[in-house]
């Protein structure tokens, strides 16, 4: 049954490449994640060989790890994915002008960790610049594959978000860490105040006073980075906007501006004083102020309403949320872990969207002036782009 | 809710009979619509001649009309019924085109019916290709650059301004049918004209093969809120029709950028088409960029979209229906969390592989290759948390003898690297030939184009395969190793065969030994939930699979003995099909309904038993003895039923039993004495019962001997067979020698059962359920065509219409002493022939058989449900009623596929070549026949008939029908000795020539190019398919043509009596209630 045209590629084959299982074995060092509780998920370790720790939360998006990975969000968490196979399409070219990555949604990868039940060790895409594992090296961020990421997804929901480590075979074992006693947002947002010029290139601030108008008569939006996802800024730029970025406690009401714009960013919104104060001064101004996700939370809280941690969050693309008084659904991106409580809201704010499947706040808006926000990702990158019309009408409005 | 009007009678088109290309997928559709009309107390008729489904069960439509789906039939039940809604997209391509039709000609609008969900405008934009375009294009979204034609010279012109390869696609038509890829001017002509006789236009396109194919499933309420509840990625690339893929759910190489662009662009496209309800979408992708093409757009329920049900939880035909009448998706609940709202997108934590089923092998002359067109009757869907995993799971259960991706019988293929270029049905096979031989994954990528991903993984399994063949004992293997080898979905048999090798002796005993150490080292497989979020919602689904890639349980086993486990049918096969899914939900409802947890193990998509509010628990996994036993060692039953779901799970009767198994019903030991053909005919001698005389033979001069006893022809069952048919029937010594020489092996392994052939016999069938061996409840049916038209083709009447008493009487006291011989408790089934008043018994089943649902739902008696209360040992009555006490009379009629299947020669013959049925229900045969034959597509001809009747005897027979063609005004043509036995018997006839005298006008292939006839006769003259040529170019020509064909002289005349005698339009509309 040997057939003509075999002798061809047999030549070009070698069988000791084939892996053994007592290789892989070796080749990939066992290791365990042992969450704050005590329960224990065992599985093999990929990426990066060294111990970690961090929150342990879970995602049920079904693609998006690059985005996920490099997403400030998630900073100081370990991510677990519940979609099983990790790694297929490989990274994409960590390029972009400026800091302003091309396909990743930051400069760096954030999570602490990531968690899968099974890695794919060739991946395949035409973009893929390199494996996820060599990525995860580079970055020295430890992978974990081989765990019942279901059963750990349960007892997360179940028991609530919880810290955890990572403990390779033969690292060592870190002390706990929780990310919720740091200022997440101070750790990720930018050092200076840039301007974006139209192809992605920035330049400093200067002087905020004496920004002048656009020359090609672009609106100016400031947008505060409380630790930004890339697409955020893209997706601003792509509709003619001129960006300026600050850092999150920058006094940015000193900027002359036509709108305002909150970013994302991980951890409690409790640690941004600074933005809520500003904001607080900027709700006297009248201009249009956009906020998205931490930026819906620091603006309910500049508005005078509270905040509150979720038991184990909303990390998915498939959220669904209603805009309140109509019959407009949208399917959504999370990922948060703290919510406004809607009923702290003052008089002159309403609930804009709500969460269809547990009823939680999903955006807010000011009943007269030109505020509102959104605690989904409207800019997506990962997950489904539904939502992006809510960069149309901010722009709408300047 | 904020209904827009309030529909209080909504009539549902079904699709028909089962058929390649739509399939049990449309039963399990139009169920869920059902159930969705009588959730909102909507009165539901439907139209559906398929008797064997679900959806055509007692209890699912307030009435229910055994009829075709055609427009002049629905027209009447319109008129009768006055619906004020009408369902459209829930019965295939079949109730589609019939509703556009009613649309058109305005028959929807004179009787005040409105078209529920998506707007007949939409459906018909994306049906015609031109104007499907022009609305893409609209919007800039790019469509395959094709061109419409509607003559062969035109597609020429298209095809050289394209430069081939181009593919070729017939308008409004299903599953690809009609079309293919060309490479040059003469494949295009050859394909063109036969893609005109489908319909009146014909698509040429540019080919983009190579693409990867991804498909969307879509779904818009009227508020304009759109999900795509799942998407999938074909395994196999562009070229080769989504039904003859290998798909992949959800995708696995696009990246995030890559699945949202597509799915932004799908909800794009459905909001600017304006459908309400769901649809699906497909694309061709670029491999090397995020370049696309819409390929089409199904504006109604399909395959894809039931898979997707399936593979992801969501009730796509429920809420399609909900949405139909004018509910928000906002309005509507997830019906697997109960908690959530039905406005979601589902989270896969799991991988679902999709395989087709082929059955190819059953036909004479059929291009194996797989194309554009599709050829798969049935299939798989396994799931797993490994792509391994799933992928092996799936090669199991297509049922074909494979054990996995690896492990198998050395396939026979020659010349690899073109089996991998041109790809047919065993394709996946060779990919692990040419592995196992060292061919690298780009090779294999270079020459198949299947993504590398894939590949890659394929070779993981091929890789653990070697590893386990570097030992030769099992205590030898590491722990990791089998470990490894399970999470790939590995089965204790190729474990078994790796390690073993060739010493591995009882296969039965060594899969033991790997069970038993594999379990000692605590390597046992999990169960987990399908619960469409990903575990983020709590859910109370009882939608189960089982996998190596996990350690702890969803469901907690409390022991209590209180479930009993129901074997689904598997893939839907020639031989197999939607009848056993009707009798495995039925045992399910009345296990259900007498207060035990109902199980339901099964794993095809297409079917109702899968879903998971049928039953208790649903196990979507394998019917494998290890798998089995997997679960029936977690659920620890009270029970377990094997004889509602076809042959798969009877055959696991012995092997079940051996492992302490309580089986309920009849004994395993008795279902081995049925199947065991010496045991069973042993036991039929001492019962004084008469059998055709066969023999077991091991070489020719024994086969010789007793053919010399029996005479010709004789029925000829090789147990070995390297390619066609497993069976035939041989009239003469050459068609004997040829047979074996060219089919078979004949020796001490490989014996060969020779049967006596009876001619001219009327053949019988008793459907019965028994109790501890005495006869509870029975149905005796009778063929039309004599003997030797295997019984799952043959057209069937219930009750008996031309049965001597006497020939019923011994029917009955012979089923009786078998039932009591047998012990049987449950459902079985015995065939007869009759000849005179002698009775022979040919086969006996202790399992429902393929006419269950059919004399169940005539008699309106439910048999399973009789059958199932035995097995439970709950008390049954004997009914009151019998057969004889019907006033009407039902005929099942077969459907045939031969249209997609390429070169087969549509001929009817011992091994069964139908893909569905119907049955319809008269006052007499002429009426019921008509119905039913009509249903499975013949047309009664309104200008000429062509006849070649075959051998004298036949000629004879069908001399009547004859006569009644010529006083109905039809014009008669004949070929040579049928016209002149014609003229002889003083019917005018016109004499036409066979292919083989090309010269010689008329030419009957003339006729049927040129459409001068509407109906062809066609018998061969004897079963062997050695008078191939002549007869088979006009049958295979009425095939490709669309021309009704017949080709079985009883057939043929019933069908001309009844077409004679009732005009079609006189044909009484009456529900099955009211019969």
């Amino acid at each position: 049954m040997v057939a003509a045209g075999i002798g061809l590629w047999l030549a070009a084959t070698n069988p000791s490449s084939f892996q053994k299982t007592d290789e892989f074995m070796q080749a990939t060092k066992s290791a365990v994640l042992i969450l704050s509780d005590g329960t224990r998920f065992p599985g093999r370790s990929f990426g990066f060989e060294g111990s970690t720790s961090g929150e342990v939360v879970f995602n049920t998006a079904m693609t998006g790890y690059p985005e996920s990975l490099t997403d400030p969000s998630y900073e100081g968490q370990i991510l677990v994915t519940t979609f099983p196979q990790l790694g297929n399409y490989g990274v994409p070219p960590q390029d972009g002008a400026s800091g302003l990555s091309r396909y990743l949604e930051g400069s760096r990868i954030h999570c602490r960790a990531i968690v899968a039940q099974d890695y794919a060790f060739h991946h395949s895409h035409w973009l893929a610049s390199e494996p996820l594992d060599q990525w995860l090296r580079n970055e020295r961020v430890p992978g974990l594959f081989g765990v019942d990421t279901r059963a750990l997804a349960k007892h997360l929901r179940h028991h609530g978000s919880m810290l955890g480590k990572i403990i390779v075979e033969g690292c060592g074992e870190p002390e706990l860490y929780d990310p919720n006693a740091h200022n997440l947002i101070a750790a990720t947002s930018c050092d200076q105040a840039v301007v974006f010029g139209t192809d992605g290139s920035t330049q400093p601030l200067g002087n905020p006073e004496e920004l002048a108008p656009d020359a090609d008569g672009r609106k100016t939006v400031v947008l505060v980075d409380c630790g930004i996802k890339h697409n955020i800024i893209r997706c601003l730029l792509r509709r003619g906007v001129r960006v300026v970025r600050v850092p999150w406690d920058y006094d940015f009401n000193r900027i002359p501006k036509d709108g305002l714009f909150i970013s994302n960013g991980p951890g409690n919104p409790e640690f941004a004083t600074a933005t809520i104060d500003h904001l607080r001064t900027a709700f006297k101004d009248g201009k249009p102020i956009c906020g998205i996700c931490m930026g819906n939370q620091l603006m309910a809280k500049a508005a005078g309403a509270a905040t509150y941690k979720l038991k184990y969050g909303h990390r998915s693309h498939n959220q669904p949320v209603r805009m309140l008084g109509t019959e407009r659904c949208f399917i959504t991106s999370q990922n948060h872990g703290f919510a406004v409580d809607n009923e702290t809201l003052p008089a002159d704010w309403e609930p804009l969207f709500v969460n269809m499947n547990d009823g939680t706040n999903e955006g807010i808006r000011h009943r007269t002036l030109p505020y509102f926000s959104a605690q989904f990702h409207p800019e997506a990158s990962s997950g489904p782009r539904d939502t992006e019309f809510i960069f149309d009408d901010f722009v709408k409005m300047l | 809710m904020s209904l827009q009007k309030k529909y209080r009678k909504v009539l549902l088109l079904g699709s028909g009979a089962l058929k390649i290309g739509e399939a049990g997928e449309f039963d399990y559709s139009g169920a869920q619509a059902l159930k969705a009309l009588r959730e909102e107390g909507v009165e539901s008729i439907l139209l559906n001649p398929n008797i064997a489904t679900v959806q055509t069960s007692e209890g699912m439509a307030d009435r229910i009309y055994f009829l075709p789906v055609t427009p002049d039939f629905v027209e009447r039940v319109i008129e009768r019924e006055r619906p004020d809604g009408i369902l459209l997209a829930f019965g295939g391509q079949t109730a589609l085109n019939c509703g556009v039709e009613l649309y058109r000609s305005g028959v929807l609008e004179r009787y005040g019916v409105d078209v529920l969900g998506t707007p007949v405008q939409a459906i018909m934009d994306t049906e015609d290709r031109e104007l499907f375009v022009e609305k893409l294009n609209q919007i800039d979204v790019r469509t395959i650059s094709s061109e419409a034609v509607e003559n062969v010279d035109a597609a020429l012109e298209v095809a050289n301004r394209l430069g081939y390869p181009v593919i070729v696609r017939a308008a409004y038509a299903l599953g690809g049918l009609g079309s293919g890829f060309c490479d040059n001017d003469s494949q295009l002509r050859e394909l063109v004209e036969k893609a005109l006789s489908f319909s009146p236009q014909v698509l040429v396109e540019k080919s983009l093969r190579g693409w990867k194919e991804v498909e969307y499933e879509v779904v818009r309420d009227r508020y304009d809120n759109c999900i795509t509840v799942c998407n999938m990625e074909n395994f196999d690339p562009l070229g080769i029709h989504t039904g003859e893929s290998i798909v992949v759910a959800p995708s696995q190489t696009l990246s995030n950028d890559d699945y949202h662009f597509l799915r932004s662009l799908a909800i794009k496209i459905i909001r600017h088409i304006g459908i309400v309800g769901e649809c699906n979408v497909q694309y061709a992708y670029d491999p090397e960029s995020m370049d696309y093409r819409v390929i089409e757009v199904n504006a109604r329920l399909s395959r894809s979209s039931a898979l997707a049900s399936k593979a992801t939880g969501y009730p796509l035909a429920f809420v399609a229906a909900k949405l139909a009448l004018g509910f928000g998706l906002f309005e509507l609940t997830n019906s697997v969390t109960q908690c959530t709202s039905a406005f979601f997108e589902p989270a896969l934590d799991y991988v679902v592989v999709k395989i087709p089923r082929w059955d190819l092998g059953k036909f004479h002359g059929v291009d194996r290759h797989i194309g554009s067109s599709m050829k798969s009757v049935g299939e798989v869907m396994a799931i797993g948390r490994t792509f391994e995993e799933a992928l092996q799971k799936g090669l199991r259960m297509i049922g074909q003898g494979m054990h996995g991706f690896t492990g198998n019988r050395p396939s026979v293929v020659d010349d690899i690297e073109g089996a991998l270029k041109s790809p047919t049905d065993r394709r996946v096979f060779v990919i692990a030939d040419a592995m196992e031989h060292g061919m690298t994954v780009d090779r294999i990528h270079e020459l198949t184009k299947i993504d590398r991903w894939f590949l890659y993984k394929l070779r993981n399994i091929v890789d653990t395969t070697s590893e386990l063949r570097g030992f030769n004992n099992l205590e030898a293997v590491p722990e990791n190793l089998i470990r490894k080898a399970k999470e790939q979905g590995f089965s204790d048999f190729q474990i078994a065969r790796a390690i073993l090798k060739s010493e591995m002796g009882c296969a039965e005993s060594a899969v033991l030994s790997v069970r038993n150490l594999r379990k000692t080292m605590g390597i046992v497989p999990v169960v987990k939930q399908i619960d469409t979020l990903a575990a983020e919602y709590p859910a109370a689904t009882n939608y189960l699979y089982l996998t190596y890639n996990g350690y702890q349980n969803d469901v907690e086993y409390t022991g209590d003995h209180r479930s009993v486990v129901v074997l689904g049918s598997g893939a839907y096969r020639i031989g197999s099909s939607v009848e056993f899914d009707w009798c495995s939900v039925n045992a399910l409802l009345t296990a259900r309904k007498a207060g035990w947890r109902s199980v339901m193990i099964n794993y095809n998509p297409e079917t109702v038993s899968t879903d998971y509010d049928m039953c208790d628990r649903l196990y979507f996994d394998e019917l494998t003895f290890e798998r089995v036993m997997d679960i029936l060692e977690l659920e620890n039953p009270h029970g377990i039923i094997l004889s509602v779901g076809g042959q798969i799970p009877n055959n696991l009767a012995t092997r079940l039993d051996s492992q302490g198994v309580n089986i309920l019903g009849t004994s395993a030991s008795c279902i081995d004495r049925a199947e065991d053909r010496h045991k069973f005919s042993a036991m039929l001698d001492s019962l004084g019962i008469d059998q055709p005389r066969w023999r077991e033979l091991t070489s020719f001069d024994d086969i010789d001997d007793f053919v010399a006893e029996v005479g010709f022809p004789v029925l000829v069952r090789p147990s070995y067979v390297l390619s066609g048919a497993a069976m035939n029937v041989c009239s003469n010594p050459d068609e004997l020698r040829r047979f074996l020489q060219l089919a078979a092996d004949v020796s001490k392994q490989h014996p060969v059962v020779v049967t006596e052939f009876v001619q001219y016999a009327k053949e019988i069938e008793m459907d019965a359920v028994a109790e501890n061996g005495q006869i509870k409840a029975y149905a005796i049916s009778e063929h039309v065509e004599f003997a030797g038209v295997h019984s799952g083709d043959a057209t069937i009447q219930f009750p008996p219409q031309k049965l001597y008493v006497e020939t019923m009487r011994r029917i009955k006291k012979i089923s009786a002493k078998i039932a009591s011989a047998l012990q049987i408790s449950g459902p079985f089934n015995i065939q007869f022939l009759a000849k005179n008043n002698d009775i022979k018994v040919i086969e006996c089943n202790l399992r429902a058989s393929r006419s269950f649902p059919f004399v169940s739902k005539i008699l309106k008696i439910n048999f399973i449900d009789l059958a199932t209360r035995v097995m439970l040992g709950m008390p049954v009555e004997r009914p009151a009623k019998s057969a004889f006490d019907l006033d009407y009379v039902g005929v099942k009629a077969s459907q045939f596929s031969f249209s997609r299947l390429g070169g087969a020669d549509p001929v009817l013959g011992v091994d069964m070549a139908s893909t569905g049925e119907v049955a319809c229900i008269g006052d007499d045969t002429n009426e019921a026949i008509l119905k039913s034959l009509l249903a499975v597509g013949l047309r009664v001809p309104k200008k000429a008939v062509l006849l070649s009747t075959g051998t004298p005897k036949q000629k004879a027979d069908m001399l009547e029908a004859a006569h009644m063609l010529h006083r109905a005004g039809l014009t008669i043509y004949a070929t040579g000795g049928t016209c002149q036995f014609l003229h002889e018997n003083g019917i005018p006839a016109i004499k036409v020539y066979w292919p083989s005298t090309p010269d010689s006008k008329p030419q009957a292939l003339d006729l049927l190019h040129n459409r001068e006839v509407d109906l062809v006769v066609n018998m061969p003259r004897n079963f062997t398919g050695t008078e191939l040529s002549n007869g088979r170019q006009i049958r295979r020509a009425a095939i490709d043509l669309n021309i009704p064909l017949l080709t079985n002289s009883r057939l043929a005349s019933a069908f001309i009596r009844a077409f004679t005698t009732i005009p079609v339009d006189k044909l009484e509309i009456k529900s099955w209630q009211e019969y």
